[in-house]
């Protein structure tokens, strides 16, 4: 372990944690001192390619209140088969199977590079992999056309023994029974009546297996696990073709001046009812495709006149938008009875104007369910995200996890005060539960009902050691994340990662605290903090917040003379800090200006679930230049690098934009990369194309590919990203040659700076 | 044609032939059970009635209870019942075999059920009664329909046999339950002259009916029975019901004589056994005389006021200026001149109009005129449609209108010239001008919301629930529907029907059928909500049949295997309606929903019915309340029915209570139709049952109808009974109105009405037709005024007077205990009776 930077990279490859800091200070006081809490943020599925499953099951601590799994920092006697918990200090007897154990034998899970291990659950049935499609039928006929073959296809891609499921809607809500002979049943449901898991069953004759399923255990078990609206695709697979293929748009008459009325909030509701009562506590992914706003009913968010048009920030600032609160609280009911189920819901809205993903956000985040928002069904945006959501490892098997649970134990100097991200509390209460929660907290157990390898959660801790009980000398503090979860195979399996971190007291060793800054992960810590405020608050209340941290946090790290601005020094594990926080204060995240809210809810629904890479391009978009003069790089995030002979590749994550400057546009328009003498020309043309194809390729979901040039109307993305450094105040004293200037009053990051020294170092702070 | 009436009872004569099988003849379907049982007992021995008339006659107030006779009686049967519905269908076992006892069964329970009467009420007023239900036997039955020669030979019998045979029968086939009863009694109202000839003997029975078996059923029988009690007396007046009473004189000469034969009415009184009974004018002879006179001739209505010939002659009418009888019948086409009159002579002043009676071949239907984008000529003050009564002035430039005598401009595209005799030119080439009936297109103004109307839809609506599908009923619907929807009603001339048709099953939960002729394979929709019922589905629900033919034999075919396997025994009721009402909503269009359904509907929806059938209620005050729909869901739901245009025809296969006083309340507002068939089993009812929907599928009908009557000056329209809905007192409102359904309208003057000018009416009916054109059909009628009570009497028409009675007396039954009913429908014939007897009875006839 040469340097931090290395130290923080073989972990995050290891463990999928990356921690705010990583040598702790050791008491409760120093910890709040540090502006920046003790934080991690974790990927439970990092891929992992060398991590093989075992095929046994953890060895668990004795102790009925700590239940740890047993670890590489486990003390371990051989010699007596005992083993010391490293959370609680129990000391356990191996069990019968670990007789053969001894220093050279080991097992799997006391060998220090598993300190990440999974675990094979061979018990339980199991249980296949369910898709509900709830499909809109309220759309263009192009636009259906299009989604139909999306469907059609998705169904090639679906395991055989899969469980498939359709429910389309209109005016009213079809639930599609499948596989019928001779004649296509479907129940029908009206569009203005939320219905609960009850009534759904009664109205749709399913009654549960038998009462006595419970006492019958293995036997009720081993039915078939179908019914009537769920049934296998080997099964129905050509059934159900013909029923997407003979989808026809919503019959019902649309007059002038109206939308369609669209039933979303009760096919959601009804499609969660349906799973609720069959398969209760199974992964299953609810897979709804809109086109439009919810128009009636029970979470409708528009009315069907439109003359009124859907709600924008403004409305909702001055409180103007009557369906808004309803709708919310209609989809936050269904998400928490989905995920109290363990049912992913998904949505996949393709409409030029909004359709009420604000309000439904909180089906996809509570569930770990997909947000994507396209123009159309038949775009290459929604066509490969979706394609891609069936994506398969190597093994053959869905890059997507189902009904997982994670939970942390800690060491008793420490407490895990809440988690932000794609999860539900389970409540759990236990010791390591901190008083203050933070996020979604109270609790050391989260659901996730979907996951996949990039989803991460945020998670808060907190210090609880009393000043006056320093820790002993090379004492580390310990946590252990425990991730259960439905593998797409159908297996049942536990990832156990566990992790230790030096403590140190803040007052003797504040420079090796300081030096173990993770600058980037404590960015999106922060990050996920402000946005997770921003949900709740007023924008420019959170922004005050995210100001004043970043203050207090220079007041204590920075290196300078009391009231002199020009003294102030960052060290290098903290100088990018401050622009990270520049650019995420102008980000989506904050800013809603410009962003409808349904875009606004996509955004940060995408930053709150994504891993701490993709977060910071999200943060800071990444910049590459291409010219004549060498080999592409990285270039600032700055007017100053829009230059007439450069091609820029901006990747925002959300778009992926090539920039072509003054004059290389003018060059292609003339024609130079067709001529064969020019031909490195139409190399350097050709260059940022293939770079962007290839994150085209690898990201998910799809971006959003822009290919504009100098003047173009779509360069916009690129200049409202861009540090303004130049703009009309202060162009003519840069002198004429460099940059583009930005017509804009935002400050630079350059007057940001000044003004955080001058702040920073103020003695009246 | 002639005795058609009778033939009603015919079949019963013919006992053994077979109970199940109606004349083929019309309107018979509902009653077909009840009456059915009774046929079956009923013995053709006529001859020997007379001996045991005389010694079971009026002297013999049978005991408080009459079942105990026939227990007596009976001896070998007692009391056994064959199941009572079954009866047509069954073997009737029973019935044909015991036939020679039975009438005495039926002759108890008669006189039983007016034991008081023979002291109370003058003698000849009870056996007026009687005769009342006996009358209507006669004449009206076969009334429009020209049906089954069967008729004449029969129809004799049933006269004779009168005299009622041996008492003992078990009352046997009789009386179903009392709700049962009632629905027919629901029937009465809508039907029209002929049908209620069989419905008025319910009326009797529905009283007794208390547990006792006694006559429910038996009524047609029953009061043929009395008279012979009556022996005599009665007997002529019942003859051919109480159009002997007239009758005699029709015959005697045309209209005017009442030959002295009328027997000083039943003032004979209780010296009845005195009368001789072969001067006794005897309706058969009466009918057969009127056929005689009139049959196969033409009558021309040109003449005011004229009596047309009974409903039971083959005749055939040319309109002349005046609606034919087939659409408009009056009690009396000769109105009294001033209200006292009316009042004096207690002759009801009424009118029965059946607007879409069908007419035979050999006459015209009607024209249709046709006045463009102006639509209909129409009076300026009383909105009157131009017609024969309008008088032109002052050369052709104005005319008088014929009802409120206002003068109107007559429009600039509509003048003509007058001729020699002050009439138009044109008079000849304008049906409006020159016929009694005539049809008016109408324009966008007399359309719903200023739309077009759409063509009318049929909705077969089929109980899929376990007894159905066991019975086999819904192969036996399905099978037929095949071919039955070929041939769905047409617009006169058009290639093929413009009705569209949609299908739906349910038991508890509904099932819609999407039958797009684009579809491979049907698509069914099921909806469970029955609590807000909705229409799942807009386009390929109601479809053409000829384009989707291929889909919807496909679905007929599968509909009896898919619910092979049912299990579900809970029906709903109110949803189903309610499903087809939001279907034509949705569609825009009127229609009709034939409903097959099985069973009480107990299913937890709107609409559930609960057993009400208390039989102690039977026989005391509170017993109209049996008769009595549920209020609430039914009664909002028959309003909306009617303002959409929605008529309902019942098919029920019951096995037991349904309820059939809150189920009929919908088709009985909504020019619909019930037919009953109890515990119905294909082999012995299908084919019953098969005829009546054949019948009811292709029969002529108009849609979301709204009907006016006018009248000139000095009295008015003020009551009217029938299948129809009124939310004013001057709009009938008919959900859909076809070729079987009459009106009753109630006529009060108003003021005196002149000998000269005479009286005139006119119908007006607005309506949608079977291809979806909007339509006002005129019938007009002109009537004769007297001062003179002989003129008024000789003009009575004894088949509309049967018709008024049953329908008011139908309707009394609701709202008074039937004790009192039946009194007063007594005392009215008796006062009626007596009033003739003062002022037109030769003296000499004091005997008869």
């Amino acid at each position: 372990m040469a340097t931090f930077p290395e130290f923080i990279s073989q972990n995050e490859e290891r463990d999928g944690v990356r921690f705010s800091w990583n040598v702790w200070p050791s008491s409760r006081l120093e910890a709040t001192r540090m502006v920046v809490p003790v934080a991690a943020l974790f990927t439970p599925l990092r891929e992992q390619p060398d991590l093989p499953p075992i095929q046994y099951e953890p060895v668990l601590c004795s102790r009925a209140t700590c239940r740890a799994v047993l670890n590489p920092m486990c003390q371990v006697d051989y010699r007596a088969k005992l083993w010391a918990c490293n959370f609680c200090y129990q000391r356990n007897q191996f069990p019968p199977t670990y007789a053969g154990i001894s220093e050279v034998n080991q097992p799997a899970e006391l060998l220090p590079q598993f300190s990440t291990i999974e675990y094979v659950v061979q018990r339980g049935p199991q249980m296949p992999l369910i898709f509900l499609y709830v499909v809109d039928t309220c759309m263009e006929d192009e636009d259906l056309q299009a989604l139909k073959e999306s469907l059609q296809m998705s169904l090639s891609l679906l395991p055989p023994t899969a469980l498939v499921g359709l429910i389309t809607f209109g005016r009213m809500v079809q639930v599609h029974e499948l596989g019928c002979e001779g004649i296509s049943k479907s129940y029908v449901f009206r569009g203005t009546k939320d219905l609960s898991a009850k009534q759904l069953q009664e109205m749709l004759g399913l009654t549960k297996p038998s009462a006595s399923q419970g006492a019958r255990g293995q036997q009720a078990q081993q039915q078939p696990l179908s019914n009537r609206f769920l049934q296998p695709v080997q099964k129905i697979d050509m059934n159900l073709t013909d029923l997407l293929g003979e989808l026809q748009r919503d019959p019902w008459p649309v007059t002038q001046g109206k939308r369609p009325l669209r039933s979303l909030g009760v096919a959601m509701s009804i499609a969660v009812g349906l799973l609720e009562c069959t398969f209760p506590n199974t992964g299953a992914r609810i897979m709804t495709f809109i086109g439009g706003p919810a128009t009636q009913g029970p979470g409708m968010v528009v009315g069907d006149e439109l003359k009124t048009p859907i709600r924008s920030w403004h409305d909702i600032e001055k409180d103007n938008a009557k369906y808004m609160k309803k709708a919310t609280k209609h989809y936050e009911a269904l998400a928490s009875r989905s995920s109290a189920n363990g049912h992913i819901m998904d949505i996949y809205a393709c409409a030029l104007d909004q359709t009420g993903l604000l309000e439904m956000k909180c089906c996809c985040n509570h569930t770990g369910g997909y947000m994507v928002m396209a123009d159309s069904f038949n775009t290459s945006l929604f066509k490969q995200t979706f394609q891609r959501v069936f994506t398969k490892d190597v093994q053959g098997s869905f890059k997507m996890a189902f009904a997982a649970t994670l939970e942390i134990k800690t060491s008793r100097e420490i407490k895990v005060s809440g988690a932000i991200g794609p999860c539900v509390s389970l409540n759990a209460k236990g010791p390591c539960v901190s008083e203050n929660e933070v996020g979604t907290g109270g609790t050391c157990q989260w659901k996730m009902c979907g996951l996949d390898q990039s989803t991460t959660l945020a998670l808060y801790f907190e210090v609880v050691n009393q000043h006056n009980a320093p820790i002993p000398q090379g004492g580390r503090g310990s946590l252990q994340f425990v991730t259960q979860y439905q593998h797409s195979s159908g297996q049942k399996r536990i990832r156990v990662t566990t992790t230790a971190r030096n403590w140190a007291d803040a007052q003797t060793q504040i420079q090796q605290i300081a030096a173990s800054f993770d600058q980037e992960a404590a960015a999106i810590l922060m990050a996920r903090l402000a946005v997770q405020r921003a949900e709740s608050e007023e924008g420019p209340d959170v922004l005050r917040w995210l100001d004043r941290q970043l203050i207090r946090l220079c007041q204590k790290f920075g290196d300078y003379h009391k009231d002199d601005p020009n003294s102030f020094r960052f060290s290098e594990t903290f100088s990018l800090y401050p622009q990270f926080m520049f650019h995420l204060r102008r980000s989506p995240f904050l800013q809603v200006f410009n962003n409808s809210p349904d875009e606004s809810s996509s955004y940060r629904h995408q930053f709150l679930r994504h891993d701490l890479t993709q977060a910071l391009i999200m943060v800071q978009p990444v910049l590459y230049a291409y010219s004549f003069s060498g080999p592409p790089e990285p270039v600032l995030l700055d007017s100053s690098s829009i230059l007439p002979d450069r091609i820029l590749l901006m990747d925002t994550f959300f778009q992926i934009l090539i920039y072509h400057g003054e004059m290389v546009a003018q060059w292609r328009k003339a024609g130079y990369q067709d001529m064969p003498e020019y031909e490195n020309f139409r190399h350097l043309l050709q260059a940022p194309v293939d770079d962007a194809q290839e994150l085209l390729h690898t990201r998910f979901p799809m971006p959003r590919y822009i290919d504009t040039e100098h003047g173009g109307s779509q360069a916009r993305f690129l200049l409202s990203k861009v540090n303004p450094s130049q703009t009309h105040n202060n162009m003519y004293t840069w002198g004429q040659e460099s940059g583009a200037p930005i017509l804009t009053d935002d400050v630079s990051l350059q007057v940001f700076m000044d003004h955080l020294k001058k702040l920073a170092v103020s003695s009246a702070a | 044609m002639s005795q058609q009436g009778y033939v009603a009872t015919p079949p019963y004569s013919q006992a053994q032939a077979g109970m199940g099988a109606y004349p083929a003849g019309s309107n018979q379907h509902m009653y077909g059970h009840y009456g059915g049982p009774p046929q079956a007992s009923f013995p053709p021995p006529a001859g020997s009635m007379k001996s045991p008339v005389s010694s079971s006659t009026p002297g013999m107030p049978p005991p408080p209870n009459h079942y105990n006779p026939n227990g007596q009686q009976n001896g070998s049967h007692p009391q056994s019942y064959p199941g009572a519905p079954a009866a047509p269908g069954a073997p009737a076992a029973p019935g044909a075999p015991a036939a020679p006892g039975a009438p005495a069964g039926y002759g108890h329970p008669l006189q039983s059920q007016y034991p008081s009467m023979g002291q109370q009420a003058p003698p000849p007023a009870k056996q007026l009664t009687n005769q009342m239900g006996a009358m209507n036997l006669g004449n009206y039955a076969p009334g429009p329909m020209q049906s089954p020669p069967t008729a004449s030979p029969i129809a004799p019998q049933p006269f004779q046999p009168t005299p009622h045979p041996a008492m003992g029968q078990p009352p046997g086939p009789l009386g179903p339950h009392h709700p049962w009863g009632a629905g027919q009694c629901l029937v009465l109202q809508w039907q029209d002259l002929t049908c209620l000839v069989w419905a008025c003997p319910t009326l009797d029975h529905l009283p007794q009916d208390p547990g006792a078996s006694s006559s429910l059923v038996p009524d047609p029988i029953a009061q043929q029975a009395t008279p012979r009690n009556q022996v005599s007396l009665g007997a002529r007046w019942q003859g051919p019901d109480g159009r002997a009473q007239m009758a005699g004189g029709q015959m005697a000469g045309p209209q005017p004589g009442f030959p002295g034969a009328f027997p000083g009415p039943g003032m004979a009184g209780p010296p009845q056994k005195k009368l001789d009974p072969d001067s006794i004018p005897s309706p058969t002879q009466v009918i057969e005389d009127d056929q005689a006179k009139w049959g196969g001739q033409l009558y021309a209505t040109n003449v005011r006021g004229q009596v047309p010939p009974l409903v039971t002659t083959d005749f055939t009418v040319q309109d002349q200026g005046n609606a034919s009888p087939r659409f408009m019948r009056c009690t009396t086409s000769c109105l009294p001149c001033t209200a006292d009159l009316a009042k004096q002579c207690q002759v009801p002043l009424a009118v029965i109009i059946k607007p879409f009676a069908s007419l035979p071949e050999n006459e015209t239907p009607l024209y249709v005129v046709n006045h463009g984008e102006t639509g209909p000529i129409r009076c300026n003050r009383c909105k009157a449609y131009m017609c024969p009564f309008m008088q032109f002035l002052d050369g052709g430039r104005r005319y008088q209108c014929g009802f409120c005598s206002c003068v109107n401009e007559v429009p600039v595209f509509y003048f003509q010239h007058l001729d020699h005799m002050g009439r138009r030119m044109d008079f000849y080439e304008r049906p409006e001008l020159s016929l009694g009936s005539y049809e008016f297109a109408a324009t966008l103004d007399y359309c719903k919301n200023n739309k077009l109307a759409n063509p009318p839809a049929y909705i077969f609506m089929i109980d899929v629930s376990f007894t159905n599908i066991k019975s086999g009923l819904v192969k036996l619907v399905c099978d037929e529907l095949k071919t039955l929807l070929d041939n769905l009603p047409r617009e006169d001339g058009a290639e093929s029907s413009a009705v569209r048709v949609g299908f739906v099953t349910y038991n508890k939960i509904l099932h819609f059928y999407n039958v797009k002729s684009s579809l491979a394979q049907p698509q069914m929709m099921v909806v469970s909500d029955t609590v807000e019922m909705f229409v799942p589905l807009l386009d390929g629900f109601l479809v053409s049949y000829p384009e989707s033919r291929a889909v919807i034999h496909n679905l007929l075919e599968q509909i009896p295997d898919m619910f092979a396997d049912t299990n579900e025994s809970e029906t709903v009721f109110a949803p189903v309606v309610q499903a087809g009402l939001e279907a034509l909503k949705a569609a825009e269009s009127s229609g009709k929903l034939f409903i097959f359904h099985s069973s009480i509907p107990t299913a937890e929806a709107p609409g559930k019915l609960k057993n009400r059938d208390d039989k102690k209620l039977i026989n005391t005050d509170k017993e109209k309340t049996l008769f009595h729909p549920v209020k609430g869901l039914y009664e909002q739901l028959t309003k909306e029915c009617v303002a959409q245009g929605c008529s309902v025809d019942l098919f029920l296969f019951p096995s037991q209570y349904l309820d059939l006083a809150t189920m009929g309340h919908v088709p009985a507002h909504t020019g619909g139709s019930v037919y009953k068939y109890s515990n119905f089993q294909v082999e012995t009812d299908g084919e019953h049952f098969l005829r009546d929907l054949r019948k009811d599928v292709e029969k002529s009908m108009g849609f979301d109808a709204i009907m006016r009557v006018r009248t000139s000056t000095g009295f008015r329209a003020t009551d009217f009974l029938g299948a129809v809905y009124m939310s004013n007192t001057t709009d009938v409102e008919m959900a859909a109105v076809d070729c079987d359904k009459a009106v009753t309208v109630e006529l009060k003057h108003d003021d005196a009405l002149s000998e000269e000018t005479g009286a005139f009416l006119q119908c007006a009916l607005l309506y949608t037709t079977v291809g979806g054109q909007r339509r006002l059909r005129v019938h007009n009628l002109s009537l004769n005024c007297s001062a003179q009570l002989p003129e008024l009497f000789k003009s009575c028409e004894t088949d509309s007077l049967i018709n008024f009675f049953a329908k008011t007396a139908y309707r009394a039954v609701l709202n008074q205990p039937l004790k009192s009913v039946k009194e007063i429908l007594v005392s009215q014939t008796a006062h009626m009776l007596a009033c003739y007897r003062k002022n037109c009875a030769s003296p000499s006839a004091a005997s008869q």
